[in-house]
């Protein structure tokens, strides 16, 4: 009877422990395909982002959650038009960022987020910031690729920063289409370690590549 | 039994998951819905974000009893315990703002700003090092600000009404004794401090804080940079001279330390373009500086900035009282300043900001009347051309020390106190035309103490009440400065502002007498009246003030050096005005500019005037026009500024020995004040991330347009002679090569700057 009792609470708590992480990895998955249709939505994209946050805070020891979270407030500060809000939202953000990076240090893919945060920073006031946030963001990028060489988004992230730097200052196209091609060619090559690990920016790439064959 | 057990095991779980629907709305407790407001179910995935009329709904799968939280940042997180046992709850949230510095209103009152993050900052460091006409001078950036005169004449600040010698100017709390370059007869010298140095400036053209005093009129309050990003050198190459120095960022990131040193010298710019004087000795200069920054344990700073500065002139004038005559002026000048600072965190809210300064001047200066081939002539009748030759050496020393405490009470609520003890040591000797030495010394302890207290009714409604107490050798006396201001914040974010303050200076040096009569403090009231609207592309500000002045000083005149000294507090005065401030990066795309514009009216009976009139360093009307902008295709920077005031008095005082009484023996009013300012910066490196060198070319022209600048007149003793007193040159143009280099390799700089 006590052996019936013993493997009756095994498999109980099998099914639940199995039932946690494939509640979080659902949770996790419903979130990441809800991103792809909210970059056109700022509200739905802060939604996205407030899951990722919960999920974070109630896990403790995920990095991903963290880094999705973050993610969603970097790119919710692109998306905003009064430019001048955007330093309490990029403060918001680093908090989540240094969760990840404290959870997994280290991080490729956490270091490419930074770069994008330095960025957003950056865009409040480039005239006077450029010179700190600009190089950061750049340092960053340096980074990640040192982190890990395979990682396609670093080099997305600089091709596109240079596509949209003015000729003048060493931008444009033509500067910028042998990192896209690059970046597209680590994009072939990229397994991402799970179905929630980061996996953004082939398709941006490939369309930043056509724009730039398109205006010559 | 045991298989009902093990179904209920079973069975228990699946029956939790049903979903109970939580829903509400998030408001403001003045009722206005909240947006991006983030409400969950404490420690579990479910949960919303409020929409933009403050609704929220959401279900969840969660049982039994549970923590809601709902969370905006400046507003006091919520929770309350639920239970999940209903289908649906229906909750109505109210959160609580916080007192946040982002939101709540900043007293500003008499108040502009320049700084690279603080939101209330009229101005940044680039709009200061680049506002043409300004010639990369913190205090000709900031006479494009209203409440500034155009004073071409002499140094300093003449802020709304008030002489140079009633603003002060501050760095990192301690005074600075000599902010500019010595006294030349006629021309206004510059600033010998760097705009680079600091990254904030707070420019109070009335009703300052408590912390500081002996101002009657405006504190211009410098704040030194911290850590610089990296470790870089740096060259200058200029008409005027040549400079080079080094800013060192220590491995670990938490010190760093550099030094400069510039030589100018005026002789090539002067060949090229005309000066109104004759020069004999161009003016050359040398100055060294040197710096430490460390960042403490507790985020605080040491810092220590000091420097070293010598330069030497020699002039011939034509003599106002003859024309066969030559003026000479010499003048010779080794200035240091010293200033080491501490700010920290005690802990428990406490902050302490404290500092020791030590400066010294020497000046010697030769005032010769000499014939046409150069030699030196003693004429002693009439003995008005025996007075011109005369020589002054002054020997100044100063020391200070300041300490700050800062205690953070609820909210953003503070009580800040202190104390700073001054010495000087004022050394000056004049030897006349017989060689006659009159040695005048003052020294003087200056105690204050302060306390002055920040108080946050809510985030729209702040007010600053302080008290300082000054004691002064001098005169031995103490005095009581109350001040305080409130500022109220409108729902369009446009805030209005109020200050009051009482102000006291002791009597300038220049009039000390060797015995001193019963004298006062000087004083000045200041009630101000602002409105103020920012937006991070625009601001609008406009500001009314009255000022009435009491116990100015009157002047006797020596019979013996024909100096004038301090005898009464006699003097009066008023100043009252209205000064707008208009500024925009948005309307036109690239383009930034501002605009001023200031209405004095102020009259003072004070020194040697007969009566109480309008002062010569006060126009009635000043008006500034700057523009920027930056064509991204050159990689340019073309700035522009034009400046006008309207005609300043002018008049001659002379002491009728008779009558025992000073007359006007003439006056009258200058032509107006025009000037166009323009300037180009080239950045070649732009855009480079990383760059090995940075590089700035810069083009400055002063008074493009080459119009006529009448400041004043000078008047000859012996006849009813006058001059006018115009710039040293018509314009003057100025070339420069500036370039930093980053001295650690790139991938030094990636591991030590993340």
């Amino acid at each position: 009877m006590k052996k019936i009792f013993f493997a009756a609470g095994l498999l109980l708590m099998g099914t639940t422990l199995f039932a946690q992480s494939e509640k979080y990895l659902n949770a996790m998955q419903a979130n990441i395909s809800a991103l792809d249709t909210s970059f056109k939505d700022p509200q739905n994209l802060l939604n996205v982002a407030a899951r990722f946050e919960r999920i974070a805070d109630k896990e403790k020891s995920q990095w991903l959650p963290y880094y999705w979270a973050g993610y969603c407030q970097v790119v919710y500060t692109y998306l905003i038009q009064d430019k001048s809000t955007i330093d309490p939202l990029a403060d918001k953000a680093e908090l989540l960022l240094k969760k990840a990076d404290s959870l997994q240090p280290n991080n490729s893919e956490i270091s490419c987020v930074f770069s994008m945060l330095a960025t957003a920073r950056m865009l409040v006031d480039p005239m006077t910031r450029y010179a700190t946030y600009g190089t950061m963001s750049d340092n960053y990028l340096s980074k990640a690729i040192l982190q890990n060489p395979e990682n396609p988004r670093p080099y997305y992230l600089r091709g596109q920063g240079l596509r949209y730097t003015p000729e003048q200052f060493g931008g444009g196209c033509k500067a910028a289409i042998n990192l896209l091609k690059e970046a597209d060619e680590k994009f072939k090559a990229f397994k991402p370690a799970s179905d929630i690990d980061p996996n953004w920016g082939e398709e941006q790439t490939r369309k930043l590549i056509s724009d730039c064959n398109q205006t010559p | 039994m045991n298989r009902w057990l093990i179904f209920l095991m079973f069975i228990l779980p699946a029956a939790g998951y049903g979903q109970v629907t939580i829903s509400g709305k998030v408001t403001s407790h003045k009722n206005q819905p909240l947006f991006g407001v983030s409400i969950a179910i404490k420690d579990s995935y479910d949960g919303a974000v409020s929409d933009s009329s403050g609704n929220f709904s959401f279900s969840t799968t969660e049982t039994g009893n549970q923590v809601l939280e709902a969370t905006l940042q400046g507003y006091q997180p919520f929770q309350k315990s639920i239970n999940l046992s209903q289908s649906a709850i229906k909750l109505d949230i109210s959160l609580k703002e916080l007192i946040t510095e982002l939101k709540a209103v900043t007293i500003t009152a008499g108040a502009f700003e320049a700084s690279d993050t603080k939101r209330s900052a009229v101005l940044n460091s680039i709009d200061v090092a680049t506002t043409a006409g300004a010639n990369a001078d913190i205090v000709g950036a900031l006479k494009t600000l209203p409440g500034t005169q155009q004073v071409g004449e002499s140094e300093g600040l003449f802020v709304r009404g008030g002489a140079a010698t009633e603003s002060k100017i501050f760095m990192d709390g301690s005074l600075v004794n000599n902010f500019f370059y010595s006294s030349i007869p006629g021309i206004a010298t510059r600033g010998r401090f760097n705009p680079f140095l600091f990254k904030g400036t707070v420019f109070s053209s009335g009703g300052y804080s408590a912390l500081y005093g002996q101002a009657l009129s405006a504190a211009l309050i410098l704040e030194s940079k911290d850590l610089p990003d990296r470790t870089e050198g740096d060259l200058s190459v200029s008409v005027i001279g040549i400079g080079g120095g080094i800013q060192k960022l220590v491995k670990n990131k938490k010190a760093s330390w550099g030094f400069t040193y510039n030589y100018t010298n005026l002789g090539l710019a002067f060949a090229v373009i005309k000066q109104k004087q004759d020069y004999f000795k161009k003016p050359e200069y040398h100055q060294v500086d040197g710096n430490f920054r460390i960042k403490t344990k507790w985020g605080g700073f040491i810092k220590y900035y000091g420097y070293l500065s010598w330069n030497k002139l020699g002039f011939r004038n034509e003599d106002i009282d003859s024309f066969a005559l030559r003026d000479v002026f010499k003048l010779e000048n080794l200035n240091t300043f010293q200033n080491l600072t501490w700010k920290d965190n005690l802990g428990r809210g406490w902050k302490i900001n404290s500092g020791l300064s030590f400066s010294t001047n020497k000046d010697d200066i030769e005032n010769e009347l000499r014939n046409e081939s150069d030699q030196k002539m003693l004429i002693t009748n009439p003995i008005a051309y025996a007075l011109k030759n005369f020589n002054v050496h002054n020997r100044d020393k100063y020391a200070q020390v300041r300490a700050v405490l800062e205690k953070r009470l609820k909210a953003l609520n503070k009580i800040r106190f202190g104390s700073e003890y001054l010495y000087s040591e004022e050394n000056t000797r004049y030897v006349d035309f017989q060689g006659t030495s009159f040695l005048q010394a003052v020294k003087d302890n200056f105690y204050a103490v302060f306390a002055e207290s920040d108080i946050y009714i809510t985030n729209n409604i702040a007010a600053r009440i302080g008290l300082r107490a000054e004691h002064t050798a001098i005169l031995n006396r103490w005095n009581m400065a109350p001040r305080a201001s409130v500022s109220y914040q409108f729902k369009n974010n446009g805030q209005l502002s109020f200050a009051w303050g009482i102000f006291y200076q002791n009597p300038d040096r220049r009039y000390l007498p060797a015995s001193l009569p019963n004298l006062h403090f000087s004083s000045a009231t200041h009630y101000i009246l602002q409105y103020q609207k920012l937006t991070s592309k625009r601001i609008f500000r406009t500001e009314a003030f009255y000022k009435k002045y009491h116990n100015l000083y009157k002047t006797e005149t020596d019979p013996l050096t024909g100096q004038m000294a301090a005898a009464n507090n006699n003097g009066y005065g008023y100043a009252r005005g209205i000064e707008l401030f208009w500024r925009d990066k948005k309307s036109v795309k690239n383009l930034d500019y501002w605009l001023s514009y200031s209405f004095l009216d102020t009259k003072r009976d004070y020194l040697n005037y007969p009566a109480e009139m309008q002062p010569n360093f006060a126009a009635t009307h000043t008006a500034s026009l700057v523009l920027k902008k930056f064509v991204v295709k050159w990689k340019t920077g073309f700035n522009a500024s034009y400046s006008f005031a309207s005609g300043r008095p002018y008049f001659n005082i002379q002491y009728n020995p008779s009558t025992d009484q000073y007359h006007i023996l003439d006056q009258g009013k200058t032509i107006n004040y025009n000037s166009l300012g323009f300037s180009m910066n080239y950045l070649p490196n732009i855009g480079k991330k990383n760059p090995k060198m940075f590089s700035v070319l810069v083009l400055t022209v002063n008074n493009v347009l080459g119009q006529k600048q009448i400041f004043g007149y000078n008047y000859a003793t012996l006849n009813d002679h006058k001059i006018p007193i115009t710039p040293t040159s018509k314009r003057f143009v100025f070339i420069g090569w500036f370039v930093s280099f980053g001295i650690d390799r790139t991938e030094d700089a990636i591991n030590n700057n993340l």
